[in-house]
């Protein structure tokens, strides 16, 4: 179902490449620029926090890894393929298979139940319904919403909606997972579950996890975390280095 | 560079085309919950294509009763459309169909149009995120363009067919308060039943006039959008 990356001939190891990418916007006379060239490579199947201040180009960056904007200079590869190459087919074809996008506001589709969520990326990707409400059983079972697949977003909470986006990004088997701010609404406990959830589920299916957060409780987690300040990469750090900074951070606080 | 597999060398965008799919009865089923979901609004929506059509089918129906009590061939009949202020066409055999009359239908159509044109704006206006969000699972435009475009019809038909109805209902009994009896015995059924068809056709052709615009106002949207927190 999937093109299956463990066999493509370009199996490299880096799922996503960003290559000296800037961005301006342009906000009536003025002239913004939210990424003042960034250089960013991540590896297969790592999970990765982009953590920074609001305003510091972090959403940016993370919309440029999504597809979701074009760049102004520089380039973005998700397997090694220019996506600012891509017409707008081959856009949804890389939005439909290669990526599964977590929101901040959950954005479950409220016309529709769990379930069928789950399965609309599957029924776009071509897969017929009995497979597709097959598999999204089973995803949600996996997120731990098994008993309640026929529930419309307004009958579940916020964690649980998340944890139907969470079913419904890993629907087609994606390389990478993008969550924006995926605990931003939520509480603190319910939030520490949905990271495990993404934490193991990356971990299980070998899916590279990209998140931008500022939500320390994700540092926990991370393989790497890329500090963005003022459109710039600040600084990156490896896990080993990242309990020296928590520390910092917690003393700081 | 090697060139991964899931990407063609050849660029064929058509055969990646057919690779994201949305079969048609999907569509439907989408579009009809969509609109049983929001039911007050889209009740608030066909409201005034209700209105419209049913005022188009009371005159059209009116006139295939005219025209019914005109070919019955009885003097007293005809003076008595006369009297309720009909005018005849020259050769005698038709009521005729003025050109205030066509005006005032016109301009119902109109105003119905683009109250249908508002209302789809910002129907579409209030569901960015949700159209956004079905663009980064992987919709493409033409699944959104034509899910709005079902609503409509959707929306056109059942709003179409409940003023045509309305609209024959009243024109009948219009009838009958007139002319009596004959007002029904003398209509002409074929004629009757084509003015209501082309009262559900012209409903449901506005609906769809009215939400192009919108619809394809939706179907460009970036899928960024999705990713707003307000809104």
């Amino acid at each position: 179902m999937s093109p299956a990356p463990e066999t493509a001939p370009s199996e490299s190891a880096h799922v996503v490449r960003v290559s000296n990418v800037t961005k301006v916007f342009r906000l009536g006379r003025m002239e913004v620029q939210a990424l003042k060239g960034i250089d960013l490579r991540i590896r297969r199947g790592e999970y990765l926090s982009i953590m920074g201040p609001s305003g510091s180009g972090k959403s940016t960056l993370f919309n440029m890894i999504g597809g979701l904007d074009k760049p102004t200079s520089g380039k973005v590869f998700i397997d090694e393929v220019d996506i600012a190459q891509l017409d707008a087919y081959e856009l949804a074809w890389l939005r439909c298979r290669k990526i599964g996008y977590i929101f901040q506001t959950f954005n479950i589709i409220p016309v529709m139940t769990a379930l069928e969520n789950v399965t609309l990326p599957m029924i776009f990707a071509g897969m017929d319904s009995e497979a597709a409400v097959q598999k999204g059983l089973r995803l949600l079972e996996q997120v731990g919403l098994g008993d309640r697949h026929s529930h419309k977003p307004s009958e579940l909470s916020g964690g649980q909606q998340q944890r139907v986006a969470i079913a419904r990004a890993l629907a087609n088997d994606p390389a990478i997972v993008l969550a924006d701010e995926p605990t931003g609404n939520l509480d603190l406990t319910t939030g520490e579950e949905i990271i495990q959830l993404l934490k193991r589920l990356s971990a299980e299916r070998r899916v590279t996890v990209i998140s931008a957060t500022h939500d320390f409780k994700m540092l926990n987690v991370s393989d790497r975390v890329v500090w963005i300040r003022d459109g710039r990469i600040d600084r990156v750090e490896d896990r080993e280095q990242l309990s020296i900074t928590i520390g910092r951070i917690g003393t700081r606080a | 560079m090697a060139t991964p597999a899931w990407f063609s060398p050849s660029r064929n965008s058509r055969r990646i085309g057919r690779q994201i799919v949305l079969p048609f009865g999907k569509s439907v089923e989408i579009a009809y919950k969509s609109l049983r979901v929001r039911f007050f609004r889209s009740l608030i929506t066909t409201l005034s294509l209700v209105l419209a059509v049913s005022f188009f089918s009371y005159t059209a129906v009116g006139n295939d009763i005219a025209d019914g009590l005109l070919a019955a061939g009885r003097p007293e009949y005809r003076q008595r459309l006369l009297r309720a202020g009909y005018d005849l066409e020259a050769d005698g055999t038709r009521v005729a169909r003025g050109a205030k009359q066509r005006w005032i239908l016109m301009l119902s159509l109109l105003v119905c149009t683009v109250g249908i044109l508002n209302a789809q704006l910002m129907a579409v206006t209030e569901r960015f995120r949700e159209i956004g969000t079905m663009k980064c699972l992987g919709a493409l435009d033409r699944f959104v363009l034509r899910l709005f475009l079902l609503e409509a019809a959707m929306q056109g038909l059942a709003g179409a067919t409940a003023g045509a109805g309305i609209g024959a209902l009243f024109a009948l009994a219009a009838g009958v308060l007139r002319f009596g009896p004959p007002a029904l015995s003398c209509l002409p059924a074929g004629a009757a039943a084509l003015s209501l068809l082309a009262a559900v056709g012209v409903g449901v052709g506005l609906s769809l006039l009215g939400v192009l615009y919108p619809a394809w106002v939706a179907a460009r949207m970036q899928p960024v959008e999705a990713m707003r927190v307000e809104a």
